[in-house]
């Protein structure tokens, strides 16, 4: 494998226009599709080298199925996923299957339940070595050898390896999940909820475990979460989905400090405090929208406290807000006059 | 014991027999809930706050056993004490407790509903059993109840089934439920844990509006120390089967004297500085087949003293001059501002020889 050094800002992965719609069948014999779920809709953003971009939203705001779409374990309904390989870029949308096994060498998956994403018939040794084996990359010793260095590496011992991952908690296991996605060397790691499922003292070594692998790897994650406060702790920046869209795309600080959507500004009040000085809001009205079923306009409009005219009718984009490097998704942000023409454009286009 | 206790715990022990031996999930624990109050009891998995839950409701079932200690309860008619944990099985006073003095919300909204029933059917089972009303009677009180837990439409909602609503709906659903008797107490088991971030405000809301305005006493289980903190008024937090420290709110999370508080509080994300490391908890919470000696945190406790931490008998639950409560011999020294009050024999004094 080339080693290149690339130049510092080039991105790992420019996604661009990403859908993922799923169909919407009619019941009865003659099954035809009368809907669809916008899961992912129109979703772009880059990823640089290095840096740990948050994918942050609620239940059903599509941000497991964007991540799952760029990897391509959903075939994508419509965009572009490029990805910089280190010899050549290619768009993980358009490979085919073939030619997409090498490319999962470089990118790899840790789980957020490592009670069943780990087979439980599986030794921690095959568990661990079986992307090695599968790519045909080592066997026999050489093998052994790479899977004790890893398990070293992810604060696990040697000998653990004839043992079956129920003999291991809840944290040894995601240990193991991170083993296993980490032998390839990958260079884009996407962890979906990777620390959700952890007791608080273990979160915060696994937490630390991901921060000293990436230093280590020059690793380049995509963090699936849900839970905000991991994400200010471990994000250089953080994108906010809701109903299949990216609503805010702003610096980690920048983010929490001053939120710009509406949305974002609801889901960060919403974060109890462990003050018990410093009240949460328990006052944001109404459910997470529909993606099968999302009203006109912003998706966002039901619920907003903020909503004005265009709102319920153009669908809002993300846009630079004036000085600051964050981009919003809201007509608030947004010059009148840009509202009027994409009005009168998503008006013809319907 | 003040007069406005309504359920008092002393020395809970719920044993599970198993294969690997006895496993002791509750082992010693005392708290008391007041009149119109949140305890909260706060810990990791295997901790046995659900199991401590669970006891209350005598909803403990074989290998597991209540094997010690007392649950009174105190109803606010003025009888006589009832104490739960000595209640036949299959006694009226325990189902009159269970479900109509005393209910229970669970984490899971899904499950803790029945997929063939509809809303209608399973609230009004409720109330059919514990009061003397015909079927549409219960009917019209269900609606009620589905209203004030904040369900829109309830009359059109009544009728439908739970796969027909979302998580945060279903979870109304199941507190309307556990209200629909007008419980003196509620048993809330992790209610917010499977829902989103906004959703979960929402029913934080309906509970802390319960307590206010009919009074109800809450026992909290969570694991969520943010959430802790936004309801409840006192709190106990628990290791390996017993209560570590207990306090009321501001005590625990603001000035906690027992280290594994202080360390979870620590390793919370989101305090420091991003990126910076977080000052974990060395180790993982051990089984409860293999509780250490002495006191059980002591592997993975900073202030570990060999020889004073690592032997003899777990520590008791001790008073402290600031109000707080805490099982730990170290506290003098961790914290030089306070002092135990209340007992006599001065825990400064180690077992020298060891």
């Amino acid at each position: 494998m080339t080693n290149s050094t690339p130049a510092p800002q080039t991105p790992l992965l420019q996604v661009r226009h990403l859908c993922k719609y799923f169909p919407i069948m009619s019941k009865g014999f003659a099954r035809k599709q009368i809907g669809a779920v916008k899961a992912v809709d129109d979703v772009n953003f880059d990823l640089m080298r290095g840096e740990t971009l948050g994918l942050v939203g609620e239940s059903g705001s599509g941000k497991t199925t964007c991540a799952r779409t760029i990897l391509r374990a959903l075939a994508p309904t419509s965009g572009q996923a490029i990805f910089d390989t280190g010899d050549g870029v290619v768009d993980l949308a358009q490979v085919s299957e073939k030619d997409l096994k090498p490319l999962r060498q470089k990118m790899q998956m840790v789980f957020q339940d490592p009670f069943s994403s780990l087979n439980p018939r599986m030794t921690v040794g095959d568990i661990v070595g079986e992307p090695l084996v599968i790519h045909k990359l080592a066997r026999g010793k050489e093998l052994q050898d790479r899977v004790d260095e890893m398990l070293l590496k992810v604060g696990l011992r040697p000998e653990h390896r004839q043992r079956y991952p129920h003999a291991f908690s809840g944290g040894q296991r995601q240990r193991i999940g991170i083993a296993r996605a980490l032998i390839m060397k990958p260079s884009l790691v996407v962890a979906d909820e990777a620390v959700s499922a952890l007791d608080v003292s273990v979160q915060a070594q696994v937490i630390n475990l991901l921060a000293d692998l990436q230093d280590e790897f020059n690793l380049t994650y995509l963090f699936v979460a849900h839970d905000l406060s991991v994400v200010r702790h471990i994000c250089d920046r953080v994108a906010v989905m809701y109903a299949g869209k990216i609503v805010e795309l702003a610096e980690s600080e920048e983010l929490f400090e001053n939120p710009r959507h509406p949305y974002s500004q609801a889901l960060l009040s919403a974060v109890p405090s462990i003050d018990p000085d410093i009240k949460m809001n328990f006052d944001i009205g109404g459910e997470v929208a529909d993606a099968g079923k999302l009203p006109p306009g912003c998706p966002f409009h039901p619920r907003c406290p903020h909503r004005f005219e265009p709102c319920d009718k153009v669908v809002p984009w993300l846009e630079p807000v004036e000085g600051s490097t964050t981009r919003t998704a809201c007509h608030l942000y947004i010059p009148p006059e840009k509202i009027a023409a994409a009005g009168a454009a998503q008006a013809g286009s319907n | 014991m003040t007069n406005d206790t309504v359920l008092q715990i002393e020395d809970l022990k719920t044993y599970f027999y198993t294969e690997q031996g006895e496993i002791p999930a509750v082992d010693g624990v005392t708290v008391s809930l007041q009149r119109g109050k949140v305890l909260a009891l706060v810990g990791e998995s295997g901790c046995g706050k659900s199991v401590t839950s669970y006891s209350i409701l005598r909803l403990i079932r074989p290998p597991g056993k209540i094997v010690g200690g007392k649950i009174l309860f105190f109803p606010s008619d003025g009888v006589e004490p009832v104490d739960i944990a000595g209640l036949d099985e299959t006694s009226d006073a325990l189902y009159s407790v269970r479900g109509g003095h005393i209910s229970m919300i669970f984490q899971e909204p899904m499950t803790a509903l029945s997929p063939v029933h509809t809303i209608n059917n399973q609230i009004s089972e409720a109330i059919l059993l514990h009061q003397d009303v015909t079927p549409a009677q219960a009917r019209e009180m269900a609606i009620e109840m589905l209203r004030k837990v904040g369900i829109p439409g309830a009359e059109r909602r009544i009728d439908q089934y739970p796969h027909e609503m979302s998580g945060g709906m279903r979870q109304r659903v199941v507190i309307a439920m556990a209200l629909v008797c007008n419980p003196e107490i509620l048993i809330a088991d992790e209610p917010t844990t499977a829902l989103d971030v906004t959703i979960q405000g929402q029913i934080l809301k309906l509970i802390k509006d319960l307590v206010s305005e009919r009074g109800t006493s809450v026992v909290f289980i969570t694991h969520d120390l943010g959430v802790v903190a936004q309801v409840a008024d006192d709190v106990a937090v628990m290791y390996l089967g017993r209560v570590v420290e207990k306090s009321d709110v501001r005590g625990v999370l603001k000035t906690p004297l027992h280290p594994y508080t202080m360390s979870l509080l620590q390793s919370l994300p989101g305090l420091g500085h991003r990126g910076a490391r977080l000052p974990a908890i060395r180790g993982s919470v051990p089984n409860l087949t293999d509780i250490p000696p002495g006191c059980p945190f002591h592997p993975r406790c900073p202030h570990a003293v060999r020889g004073r931490c690592d032997v003899g008998d777990r520590p008791a639950l001790r008073t402290f001059s600031n109000g707080g409560q805490a099982a730990c011999v170290r506290v003098e020294e961790i914290h030089p501002h306070v002092h135990e009050v209340g007992h006599s024999n001065d825990p400064r004094v180690a077992p020298a020889t060891v």
